[in-house]
């Protein structure tokens, strides 16, 4: 229920932990808030839920946390929720404050909200890089597979391999297995125990990984570091893959390859922050602990641009833990910043930060635990489709390459990937890594695709009449 | 090992499906699903074909971002497939 007065006091785009708990706070203390997500429901990717139509008495089953979820989805206040937006473009507003401009609905019809403060708490999406049959139908994304599951209660596929690397790969598997995939393998090209030095600085993680553990091999589940899925094959559709074992730089051994059979492919490298939004309205962007792209924010998630406020893996890389509290400080500086008080002060807010500061050094730490290393260019043949959307094979990027494109954005110029229907979403980190460059923040002017009638007819809508 | 299902793990109780048309071919959807889980489901993995190579596409990201699943749902074009609830009686044509 939007109405004709759809003027907030803050917009918060994406409802998943970080949303979820920005706008609680936000609304819970008399703040107007729109919380706007693409999605048919709240919870964002991590908490993503199955439609009412399943009437599930277990939703919580197959995540971690739920509880979590159930407390931030009920504390929403009066925040009006305005599911199925998706939001493609953010900007100042004539009179002060931002408008947010949504395709809403199925037929994608267009509609602007209106608000005095943002929030871009947007998340992020699986980190992939090209590799021989990557294309392959079969050949899916980790975050897609867990998509599929946990949003529409359906397997990717029957006899699956998990392969990629960093942690977000068991929580993949376990729950493929927990539904009754078969899978035959995890396949994590940096060690396996990367991450466990680390995981003693936090208990609590260090027994959430012991647990995917246990239940991998319940499920009799490999789980195998220093292997990386070099290759897909398959007469039009997936049928096997080819598993390296690699070293530290993930070049592959001349010994050590294995076929396995499977129907599905589920890879992940990572993930990539979505910062199309923060950097439309020209926030300041800075790096990860692994070189990656992440919007600058200070502790109160204020961003270099005044009135927008980023949380969550926008931010950099961490987690529905860290995430979920920097939401909740987020949303307390918006309260603070609307009233005209200063953010910080009270005990409760000392302890928040003092929290983000331990959450966020495990980040980091898992950020450096679990880089991409530069072997996996030697992966590549000739063939091999760098841009799914422009077919762009890795020779045309080669030859951009010898005619002295020296850099991504000259590649692209070139060669043309990145330039298709993803805009360089899906290839953007592999075209900039073969330009040698680490990935720097998106230039798109529009965060999702748009009917030129509705961006003609942008200026003349500045609340939602339509609802 | 029993019978592992997603269904069972939650410990679903569907409602009845309904039916879209899949270039004039039922397929069977649980309310609330997307065009694209509901054609996994139904075991179809592969519904769109490249422009230059003729590459065989259909689910990649699962998540909106990559435009490999594109359909045309009652006539409007380039919907993700991924996003997209499929809703009773709906004619989704594939190119």
């Amino acid at each position: 229920m939007t109405g004709h007065d759809a003027a907030y006091d803050l917009a918060v785009v994406g409802a998943g932990p970080a949303g979820l708990a920005a706008a609680g706070v936000a609304a819970r203390a008399g703040l107007r808030v729109a919380l706007l997500d693409a999605g048919a429901r709240v919870g964002g990717q991590y908490f993503r839920q199955p439609p009412d139509g399943f009437h599930a008495s277990r939703p919580g089953a197959l995540h971690h946390g739920y509880s979590r979820f159930v407390r931030l989805r009920d504390g929403l206040g009066d925040a009006d929720v305005l599911l199925g937006h998706r939001v493609w473009a953010v900007e100042p507003a004539a009179g002060g404050g931002f408008a947010v401009h949504c395709l809403k609905g199925g037929r994608e019809r267009a509609t602007t909200v209106a608000a005095t403060r943002l929030l871009v708490a947007t998340g992020a999406h699986d980190r992939v890089l090209p590799f021989p049959g990557w294309d392959l139908p079969g050949v899916m994304t980790a975050g897609g597979a867990q998509a599929l599951l946990k949003g529409n209660l359906v397997v990717a596929g029957r006899r699956v391999v998990v392969a990629g690397t960093g942690p977000f790969l068991l929580p993949v598997a376990t729950s493929l297995a927990a539904a009754g995939a078969r899978v035959v393998g995890v396949f994590e090209a940096g060690g396996r125990f990367a991450l466990a030095p680390r995981a003693l600085t936090r208990p609590g993680k260090a027994v959430e990984a012991l647990g995917y553990g246990g239940r991998l091999a319940r499920h009799r589940v490999p789980y195998k570091g220093g292997r990386a899925v070099v290759a897909a094959h398959g007469a039009g559709e997936l049928t096997h893959v080819t598993v390296a074992r690699v070293d530290a730089e993930w070049r592959p051994y001349r010994r050590g390859h294995e076929t396995v059979r499977c129907d599905t492919l589920a890879i992940g490298y990572g993930f990539t922050p979505q910062l199309d939004l923060v950097a439309q309205l020209g926030c300041e962007i800075g790096a990860d602990a692994a070189g990656g792209p992440a919007v600058r924010v200070d502790r109160h998630m204020r961003t270099s641009v005044p009135g927008v406020y980023a949380a969550g893996e926008t931010t950099g890389v961490g987690g529905a833990d860290l995430a979920e509290l920097e939401g909740a400080i987020a949303g307390r500086a918006v309260v603070a910043d609307a009233r005209g008080v200063p953010a910080a002060g009270d005990p409760a807010a000392v302890r928040a930060e003092v929290r983000r500061r331990r959450l966020a050094a495990f980040a980091d730490a898992l950020l450096r635990a679990y880089p991409v290393r530069d072997g996996w260019t030697s992966w590549l043949r000739d063939d091999t489709p760098i841009c799914r959307c422009e077919e762009v094979p890795y020779r045309r990027v080669r030859e951009a390459r010898d005619l002295g494109a020296a850099d991504a954005r000259s590649i692209k110029l070139l060669a043309r990937p990145g330039m298709g229907w993803c805009q360089g979403r899906i290839c953007g980190e592999a075209v900039a890594r073969l330009a040698g460059e680490d990935p720097g923040p998106p230039r798109r002017p529009i965060a999702q695709p748009v009917r030129l009638g509705d961006l003609a007819d942008m200026d003349e809508r500045t609340s939602d009449d339509d609802a | 090992m029993t019978e592992a299902s997603p269904y069972r793990l939650v410990g679903a109780r569907p409602e009845p499906e309904f039916e879209m048309l899949v270039d004039g071919r039922p397929v069977p959807v649980v309310p609330g699903q997307t065009v694209g889980a509901a054609l996994h489901a139904a075991g179809i993995r592969i519904w769109r074909t490249t422009r230059f190579g003729e590459r065989r596409r259909g689910l990649f990201c699962g998540l909106g971002v990559c435009f490999d699943c594109l359909v045309t749902v009652n006539g409007e074009e380039n919907l993700r497939a991924c996003l997209t609830e499929a809703r009773p009686g709906d004619e989704v044509t594939t190119s």
